[in-house]
């Protein structure tokens, strides 16, 4: 889950009766499956928590690519490199879809980033961690877009037409990255009791913050009750984790590793696994801006937005300097 | 100075035959590097054979409130669809 904790500003869900007509219809729209779609009526409290959401959505994306590319120079093989490559790049493009869905909502991509610069808006906590080995990048692709798709699956679903359809995007492009690294772990642990030891150190480090991404239980919050009224979200954060532990047991166990949690087992019962609480305060303390690369991935960022200012006045000064010319040309000629 | 690229909206044709259709927009200083940027962020996957970019500025939309006098017209001429007419069986395939 890469947008944790978004807040609604709402005190409670208020019931149909309770709304004003325009919040009625619109509720009514929403209850009935229709998509609420830019410049239409919608209550503030909807757009708010939308730009919140899709704004570190897209800002996870973005900052995203920082652990991954801290090994494009030194992935393995030539093969690796071009799939690393590709990965990282489509974490660039998903960024551009969700921040092109956000600025439907009537906030512009450079408000965003300033936001994203000045700390007031969050990214997932999961990137605050560092890749210290090639086999952390599978764990990556394997447990980290494996709870995204988790989480992006029923976002597609989503009541906001341009957020449902950057979404469809996305979740068509992340199986690769989840296969992807996957098919470097296999490889890994089919090698040497080193690299074996590699995948296993790396799992034993990414397990726990990867049950982090999808954010503390929730079925108490007033955030998510109002956000899944809205059709914002679609299923509680337990949910999704349980489905998430479930499906990368068998997967862990295929690679020969054994997952980092003494409580866990299957639970006959209820169909699924038991496991152990995450500890939920060093997830807080990591969404404060304390984690072990906080500081650097954010400076990370300022760093190319203010490099990289020269560029972009550059290239908007030629576009002024060509178009002025198409303007006298065309005088001329007239 | 430091002034926000204009916002694109792109269309990507799918295949030879087929409309270009609205796949989402981008920023970008002018329509050349609006073109590529487009081809990076839209069609990495072989998405496309052509594409268009506009302004979205330039872009004229229908109001969303106006939707009800804008489109009712249509709504009672209901002869306009082909299966308002029966046509007795035996007249074959029409």
């Amino acid at each position: 889950m890469y947008a944790q904790m978004v807040k609604t500003d709402a005190a409670r869900v208020r019931s149909l009766e309770e709304m004003e007509p325009h919040e009625r219809a619109f509720q009514e729209r929403i209850d009935a499956g229709q998509k609420i779609e830019p410049k239409e009526w919608m209550p503030e409290g909807y757009r708010k928590t939308l730009v919140r959401q899709i704004s570190q959505h897209a800002h996870s994306e973005i900052v995203g690519q920082l652990p991954e590319g801290n090994w494009i120079t030194r992935a393995p093989t030539l093969e690796r490199k071009a799939i690393l490559l590709a990965k990282v790049q489509d974490e660039a493009g998903h960024g551009l879809y969700l921040y092109c869905a956000a600025e439907t909502l009537g906030i512009s991509r450079d408000q965003m980033y300033e936001q994203l610069h000045s700390g007031k808006a969050k990214y997932s906590s999961i990137f605050n961690y560092p890749t210290l080995t090639w086999a952390d990048i599978g764990a990556i692709g394997w447990l980290v877009d494996g709870a995204a798709i988790m989480n992006q699956v029923p976002l597609q679903r989503c009541s906001y037409g341009p957020y449902a359809r950057a979404m469809v995007r996305i979740c068509k492009e992340e199986s690769f990255h989840q296969r992807q690294g996957y098919d470097a772990l296999m490889r890994m642990v089919k090698g040497t009791p080193a690299q074996k030891a590699m995948v296993q150190d790396a799992l034993n480090r990414w397990w726990w913050p990867s049950l982090m991404m999808f954010g503390p239980s929730d079925d108490a919050s007033v955030h998510s009750a109002q956000s899944m009224a809205w059709k914002i979200k679609q299923n509680s954060n337990d949910e999704l984790r349980q489905k998430f532990v479930d499906q990368t047991v068998p997967q862990a166990k295929y690679l020969g590793l054994t997952i980092p949690d003494p409580d866990l087992k299957w639970n006959e019962e209820k169909g699924g696994h038991d496991f152990g609480e995450p500890d939920w305060e060093e997830f807080f303390n990591v969404i404060a801006g304390n984690g072990p690369c906080n500081a650097e991935r954010l400076d990370a960022r300022k760093k190319a937005w203010s490099d990289g200012a020269w560029f972009r006045d550059g290239l908007t000064a030629h576009a002024e300097k060509v178009a002025d010319r198409r303007a006298a040309a065309k005088i001329a000629a007239e | 100075m430091s002034s926000e690229w204009p916002l694109w909206e792109v269309f990507i044709r799918g295949q030879h035959g087929l409309n270009h259709r609205h796949v989402g927009s981008l920023h970008a200083p002018d329509a050349e590097m609006a073109i590529n940027n487009a081809r990076d962020v839209y069609t990495r996957r072989n998405e496309g054979v052509s594409i268009w970019v506009v302004k979205s500025a330039e872009i004229t939309a229908s109001a969303p409130s106006e939707k009800g006098p804008l489109f009712d017209p249509s709504n009672s001429k209901v002869y306009r669809h082909p299966t308002f007419f029966d046509i007795p069986d035996e007249v074959g395939h029409m």
